[in-house]
């Protein structure tokens, strides 16, 4: 019985009920975008350092994470060759315009080689200094096309679109870019393909023992570093974000609930007079509540598929990925925030007086 | 048996720094079965009393039993309990939620109770006969007479089988016609099941429905 009271109890107010599962499910989107668009871009840089075919890969001592800001003698890549089971070794040099921009050196030749090269799409491949060219992702977000010109800590002309997929968005030819920023003989990381894949990891440990100060990783130990969890400030983030978004919810509910309440004086002045607890009539609002963030939960997680395909639409090299294994902590935390918020008007509402509630008009 | 009975009942509000003093030594005895019409002027303390023989608000002195229990010893929770059980209220402006249907209306009165499930309730199938709603218990106050909103709310006041109805001028809103039905069914319930009825009311013809009417003056039984 309770139920069905708590049922048209919602529908007696469609408006302020629609608004509310509509805010909650701003929260819930709030909270599964982040999400989806931290997982999606570490995935798909993951996916694109496996596009590279390396097997293994070096980088300069004192690298952290997974960022390419530091450099190695050039010469490296030459010891590195000589060494039992390398088939082949490049040398790549990353120059960092700021936190989401980059642009990648790279000897054609032998980046062809080891990653099964990098598709022209439109246009043509680099040729000369002040050419590059970026991948398609990277193209539609910035409106280039063969011919534009796109500055990347220097102003560069766009020779041509390649295919997504292969290490970085941007490419320009190595000896260009170390001279122009003055990195002559200087590589960020070196990629290295075996003979044989089944040889990774001793060849990974004879690097290791040659080159002790250098990091020296197989592909897979790397993309594993592309995690939520090893970027301390994505971390951070999220929980920021979470926080504002259960913030949301508490405002919401509480307006919500506490608007209810002082429109149902009188009736919760009748369901006293009937005998209705104080549990009783907290319980009612609870009820609703619970409702209101299990609709708004429902309303978050479709509300995800727009925002899935907002982000496609004007930041492509952000991809969001839809998180399922996200929807049981989302709804915990959009029942937890609904729950608070309801905490005191429906306190206020179990300690009205009776008599004067009844009196309400 | 003695149904209730109230010996130098006082009530005592503060509004703001002015004592009021509704109740200044009440002496009430209702027997089972009776049907009593309180009637006054208003500030004669008839609301109050209504009030505190429903265990909605405590009384400040004296005694009251109610179904042999006495109010002047109970906490919030036992007046809670006593609504829930023992008194059934109908009001004037019949006090219906308006989300629900007749039915669920009546329904939630036991639900409160925390009677579950629908046993057979002969005693309430008769009273539902004798109110006549039975073909509007589907339909929510908004579309009901004042006529049929009052008898759905007595329905509600007694699903729940309490020693005591009290009624506050409970044709205070309706035309004459549904007045005396209202009234008829009032007495109808007292003499054919027995209903103990305190009703509230300022209408000397509504009170001549009763077996017997006290009337009150500045706080007192006259």
């Amino acid at each position: 019985m309770i139920h069905r009271l708590v049922f048209e109890n919602l529908k007696h107010r469609p408006v302020r009920t629609l608004l509310s599962v509509v805010a909650i499910g701003v929260e819930v989107t709030l909270i599964l975008t982040l999400v989806g668009v931290s997982h999606g871009v570490l995935n798909d840089m993951a996916a694109r350092s496996k596009g590279t075919g390396a097997d293994i890969l070096i980088r300069p001592p004192d690298s952290a994470g997974f960022t390419f800001s530091l450099t190695m003698p050039e010469k490296v890549v030459d010891v590195v060759r000589t060494q039992p089971h390398v088939a082949m070794a490049t040398g790549t040099f990353v120059k960092y315009v700021d936190s989401f921009n980059s642009i990648t050196g790279i000897h054609l030749d032998e980046f062809n080689a080891m990653s099964g090269g990098l598709k022209v799409k439109r246009g043509r491949m680099f040729e000369s200094p002040d050419e590059i060219v970026v991948d398609d992702v990277y193209a539609q977000q910035h409106h280039l096309k063969p011919g534009s010109t796109t500055d990347l800590a220097h102003l560069w002309k766009v020779s041509g679109i390649v295919e997504e997929g292969k290490l970085s968005r941007t490419f320009g030819d190595i000896g260009a870019l170390q001279q122009l920023f003055e990195a002559r003989g200087l590589v960020s990381t070196i990629y290295i393909k075996l003979d044989n894949p089944a040889n990774i990891a001793a060849v990974k440990d004879e690097l290791q023992k040659l080159l002790p100060n250098y990091k020296v990783d197989s592909i897979e130990d790397f993309v594993s570093l592309f995690s939520v969890n090893s970027v301390p400030y994505i971390e951070a983030f999220t929980r920021v974000v979470i926080g504002i978004a259960v913030l949301i919810g508490f405002l919401v509910v509480c307006l919500s609930m506490y608007t209810a309440v002082l429109e149902r004086t009188r009736e919760i002045g009748i369901l006293k007079a009937l005998g209705a607890s104080p549990g009783y009539i907290v319980g009612i609002l609870l009820r609703e509540t619970v409702l209101l963030a299990l609709a708004g939960t429902v309303v978050g997680i479709l509300m995800t598929y727009g925002t899935r395909m907002l982000m496609a639409t004007f930041a492509p090299s952000m991809p969001q990925e839809i998180v399922p294994d996200w929807y049981a902590t989302v709804a915990g935390i959009a029942l937890a925030g609904s729950i608070v918020g309801a905490l005191y008007p429906g306190l206020r509402a179990a300690r009205q007086d009776a008599i004067e509630a009844l009196a309400y008009d | 048996m003695t149904e209730v009975k109230a010996q130098n009942l006082t009530k005592t509000y503060r509004v703001g720094e002015v004592e009021v003093h509704a109740l200044r030594g009440v002496d009430l005895k209702i027997d089972a079965g009776e049907f009593v019409a309180i009637v006054g002027p208003s500030g004669s303390g008839k609301s109050t009393l209504f009030h505190i023989l429903g265990g909605l608000t405590p009384p400040t002195s004296g005694t009251v039993l109610i179904d042999g229990r006495d109010l002047i010893k109970m906490s919030e929770g036992d007046r809670t309990q006593l609504r829930k059980t023992t008194v059934g209220f109908v009001f004037q402006k019949y006090n219906l939620l308006p989300t629900l249907t007749g039915a669920d209306n009546i329904e939630i009165a036991r639900d409160i109770a925390g009677k579950k499930g629908h046993e057979p309730d002969p005693q309430f199938e008769e009273i539902l006969k004798l109110l006549g709603i039975a073909s509007r218990l589907k339909h929510k106050p908004r579309a009901l007479s004042g006529g049929e909103q009052q008898r759905i709310a007595i329905a509600r006041a007694l699903v729940n089988h309490p020693a005591l109805l009290l009624a506050d001028e409970p044709t205070g809103n309706l035309d004459t016609e549904n007045s005396t039905a209202v009234l008829s069914i009032l007495q109808g319930l007292n003499k054919r099941l027995g209903q103990t009825i305190l009703m509230i009311t300022h209408d000397p013809e509504a009170a001549a429905f009763a077996d017997r009417t006290i009337t009150m003056r500045d706080g007192r039984v006259v």
